[in-house]
């Protein structure tokens, strides 16, 4: 049974990060994850991290923007941490070797970005998650005698003791099917978003809200849960992302008629308003017939300088080359938005604890809350590191004064247990794990997405308890030990659909449009009654709503235009 | 939709059915759109016929690096490649080549297989990405602000970052089929990540260490496969030219190996030449110029008396056809002026020394329209080695 003093699940930015952090507080720490960490979601994060660090910018102008963007459901006083905190971490990255852009005297160099009043978006290529995952790896490395790396280990479930601690997790090692209990004293779960309930989606396979419905199983509270961010630049049909740096380096939204539409939703922002703004511009522009006959609006990159787009935005050069067959330096490119990122997830203070003692979660899978109702681009991957590494070093001072759980012994068993009973289902019967899967994407996209209604998210619900059902009996081929992915399948499946629920029902909850939540049936936002988070915890066997206070330092709400 | 057929290696290590013991052929039928990719056509045949086909994915675009394979035998990413683009190859290569046009699918090259698809990819790629020493090592403390640094120096090395670890070029790679040990080039593109950044202080312990290893920079062929493979443009074989050249030229390392000069012998001699003269071609390897013909050191003279077991097994292999190519001086000569136009390709090449980085440059057919926009770079590069 491996022991830890700190074990972190996931290892994308927030995972390694809070690593890398509990290590350097002196504590024996564990990183366990799914993929290799290098293979982690948050490389696809193109266009920057956000961080007041020019003299003549402040952490209250990125705070407020922040604030602003969240439609007032984000809480201040995290918004605050993560604003005043954002240039040392910034620097920090720097120091450890990320080659971020310089300006002709070498400085550190900015490009503009969405929902923000300055240029203050620190950025490598477009390829800034992947540079900074990367040297974050290299440090994971620099630091094997602390850190011990669990690669392609698969956590079915959290080990929770007798008093609702949680003291450790049960892994599958996936490159031969066996088990383990993990022991540690406080556990991070940085397992990222949920984005794979949604097809198309811009997110990975991996991201399948494993940690969202892990925690929520062993009695954390989730929040936000309705907050589902469509960004507003994917391809068609692939969902796959390009990248906001796009419009922040000066590319133009058009409709079919050529008409540069944002001029009618944010004359002032224009394509740089907040992403939930510029989503729903072009969905109306869609839905009103002023889009192209393949539902979808153009991207045109053809006014930034070639130079320029070489330099600052070759990957979508090849997203547009390889994945749609457009040469984006010459032509306009069809886009639309796209399920992207979950603002909600387990419920956090602003040093990543739970509700759950010895349980901490940073980054996508948590909610602080830094989003609110809509994140704002090159926020999330300063969400990540900041409460990644304030986790880490608060996980490691957990540890320092309490001693290893008691961890039940049928843990082991049960989860075991789980994976045999999946194997054994019969094909007679069920369903596909993958037909399921499919058809809950399908669901989600139509009925949860920039445009809600009672009616649309009630029959969501419906469907989504339907499968929840099915899933039960789903069945798989593979019936061995080693690289088993089939069987890991069905685990996901169940997780995918844990965290469903919890988005329809609070979707269902929340009668007023804020943020990404936009109800046709209810289109103001509501301050009187619904500037507060809704809360979904697990009583008994099903979800319970509840609601808990936003915190409100110096920013009163006020009308949010662009 | 149009219909594929994925001839599929596959491999399952518990199998218990004789036709599935040890490596095997399986085909599927999948259809789907010719823009989607092969491995949307892997992922159909795993979701709807049989979970148990197995194979690393995630992004299925391009950037986490997952899904690397090999396609009609080329190492690549599958996300990346287009089911159509695949079919038209396969059939090229039916036709060229007689079979069935079948794309097909097989695990990378150069390591261990675990199931299907799914190579080990740490026993091999990952162990030798560590031999690297892969993180900064800056010199003293860090300043209170970020480092000040050149932006075309962050733009150079973001050419090594851009490598998302997918192990494509390390499947490519000829050299490392010959010898395993080479550290080979997705470990030693990310070596020049840290060479070529000017925030790193062990810039020539790195390059001395990587240039004696007899498994290090000079183990590389030229033979471009990596390039090929490589689904970001990261050219790594460009990146181990660029480490060779700082270390024989700008640092002045003379390697064990003799790969310095070696290299150096290759680029005088197609000066002189124009062709290859493999009689000088040692000969120069290891005692380069008068001085080391007249005083040659003992290691030069051991060197080439090693050479002679290789030299006689390319005489036996029929490599080398031509019996007076032994005789040093009597290889024949460019005909006409040509020798003179090889010497003004070396002036031109010279004279303008651009670095080869797609960052800078862009993609292939606007070299010329970007590079009127380049600047000479403060690293020199040498035209031509081998």
């Amino acid at each position: 049974m491996p022991e830890h003093d700190v074990l972190v699940i996931g290892a994308g930015l927030a995972g390694q990060r809070a690593a890398l952090a509990a290590a350097e507080k002196g504590v024996s720490v564990g990183i366990i994850s799914k993929v290799h960490p290098v293979r982690s979601h948050s490389n696809a994060a193109q266009g920057g991290i956000n961080a007041a660090l020019d003299v003549d910018d402040s952490w209250e102008s990125h705070a407020f923007d922040t604030i602003k963007g969240s439609d007032y459901l984000g809480d201040q006083d995290a918004i605050e941490v993560m604003c005043r905190e954002a240039p040392e971490e910034l620097l920090h990255l720097e120091h450890i070797g990320v080659t971020f852009h310089r300006n002709e005297k070498g400085e550190l160099g900015t490009r503009a970005f969405g929902g923000a009043s300055k240029a203050r978006t620190y950025y490598v290529a477009d390829i800034t998650g992947q540079a900074i995952m990367h040297v974050l790896y290299e440090q994971l490395m620099k630091y094997s005698e602390q850190i011990d790396r669990y690669e392609e280990w698969f956590t079915t479930d959290l080990a929770i003791d007798e008093e609702g601690r949680c003291v450790g997790a049960v892994t599958r090692n996936i490159k031969d099917g066996t088990t383990e209990v993990f022991k540690a004293k406080s556990v991070i779960l940085a397992s990222g978003g949920n984005g794979q309930i949604w097809q198309p989606t811009t997110n990975a396979l991996i991201c399948t809200g494993d940690g969202i419905a892990m925690a929520y199983r062993a009695g954390a509270t989730l929040m936000d849960m309705e907050m589902i961010q469509y960004h507003p630049t994917t391809l068609a049909g692939k969902g796959f992302l390009i990248t906001e740096g796009a419009r922040g380096e000066g590319a133009h939204l058009l409709n079919a008629k050529g008409e540069r539409f944002m001029e009618k939703y944010a004359p002032n922002k224009m394509e740089l308003a907040s992403r939930d703004v510029v989503s729903r511009a072009e969905q109306t522009e869609i839905n009103e017939g002023r889009g192209f006959p393949d539902g979808t609006v153009a991207l045109d990159v053809t006014v930034v300088p070639r130079k320029r787009i070489h330099e600052a935005l070759r990957e979508i050069v090849l997203v547009g080359r390889d994945f749609a067959g457009v040469d984006i330096t010459r032509e306009p490119i069809h886009i639309k938005p796209g399920n992207h990122y979950t603002m909600g997830g387990v419920k956090t203070d602003i040093w990543g604890r739970t509700n759950v003692p010895g349980l901490y979660a940073a980054g996508e899978v948590a909610c602080v809350s830094v989003h609110g109702g809509n994140r704002l681009g090159a926020n999330s991957l300063l969400d990540t590191l900041i409460f990644g590494r304030r986790s880490g070093e608060d996980g490691a001072q957990h540890a320092k004064g309490h001693g290893f759980g008691q961890v039940s012994r049928t843990v082991l068993s049960d989860a075991e247990a789980r994976v045999d009973a999946i194997i054994a289902r019969k094909h007679e019967g069920g369903r596909r794990v993958s037909e399921i899967k499919a058809e809950l994407g399908k669901t989600m996209d139509e009925k949860v997405a920039v445009f809600r209604d009672e009616e649309g998210i009630q029959s969501a619900l419906e469907i989504v308890q339907r499968l929840k059902e099915e899933a039960t009996s789903a069945y798989i081929d593979d019936r061995g030990t080693v690289f088993n992915q089939d069987v890991l399948g069905a685990i996901e499946l169940q997780n995918m659909l844990e965290n469903a629920e919890a988005c329809c029902m609070a979707a269902l909850e929340r009668k007023e449009s804020r943020g990404a939540q936009y109800r046709t049936d209810y289109p103001e936002r509501n301050d009187e009654e619904w500037l507060k988070h809704i809360d979904v915890s697990m009583n008994g066997e099903g979800p319970e709503i509840s609601y808990s206070p936003v915190t409100i330092t110096d920013w009163q709400p006020q009308e949010r235009t662009y | 939709m149009s219909a594929y057929t994925l001839k599929v290696r596959r491999y399952q290590p518990e199998a218990e059915e004789d036709d599935k013991r040890g490596a095997y052929w399986e085909t599927f039928d999948v259809e789907l759109d010719p823009t989607l990719s092969v491995l949307d056509g892997l992922l159909q045949a795993k979701n709807d016929k049989d979970g148990t086909l197995a194979v690393r994915c995630s992004c299925r675009a391009a950037i986490c690096g997952s899904c690397g394979v090999k396609i009609n035998g080329q190492s690549t990413l599958a996300c990346k490649t287009q089911l159509g683009e695949a079919a038209e190859e396969a059939a090229r290569m039916a036709r060229n080549g007689g079979g069935e046009a079948e794309i097909v699918v097989e695990p990378m090259g150069n390591m261990p297989v675990i199931k299907d698809l799914v190579t080990d990819m740490e026993s091999t790629h990952w162990t030798k990405f560590r031999r690297v020493t892969p993180w900064l090592l800056p010199s003293g403390p860090p300043p209170e602000r970020e480092y000040i640094v050149p932006a075309e120096s962050m733009v150079d090395v973001t050419q090594s970052v851009a490598c998302i670890q997918c192990g494509a070029c390390v499947s490519s790679c000829l050299s490392m089929e010959a010898d395993p040990d080479f550290i080979g080039p997705a470990a030693l593109a990310k070596a020049y990540r840290f060479v070529g950044d000017p925030r790193d202080g062990q810039t020539t312990e790195r390059l001395y260490d990587l240039a004696n290893d007899p498994h290090g920079m000079y183990d590389c062929t030229h033979c471009f496969s990596c390039i090929d493979a490589c689904p970001k443009g990261v050219a790594p074989m460009n990146q181990i030219m660029r480490l060779r050249r700082l270390a024989g030229d700008d640092h002045g390392i003379r390697d064990v190996n003799n790969g310095h000069n070696h290299e150096m012998a290759f680029v005088k001699n197609i000066k002189k030449k124009g062709t290859l003269d493999e009689s000088l071609l040692l000969q120069e390897s290891y005692a380069p110029g008068v001085k080391g013909k007249l005083m040659p050191r003992v290691s030069a003279i051991k060197g080439l008396l090693g050479s002679i077991p290789t030299a006689i097994r390319g005489i036996k292999t029929g490599k080398m056809r031509s019996v007076p190519k032994l005789i040093p001086g009597v290889h024949h000569k460019l005909p006409g002026d040509a020798q003179g136009h090889v010497e003004e390709i070396y002036e031109r090449a010279e004279e303008s020394k651009i670095q080869l980085n797609l960052y800078i440059i862009g993609e292939g057919g606007e070299e010329d329209h970007a590079a009127e926009e380049v600047e000479p770079e403060s690293v020199s590069e040498e035209p031509t080695t081998a």
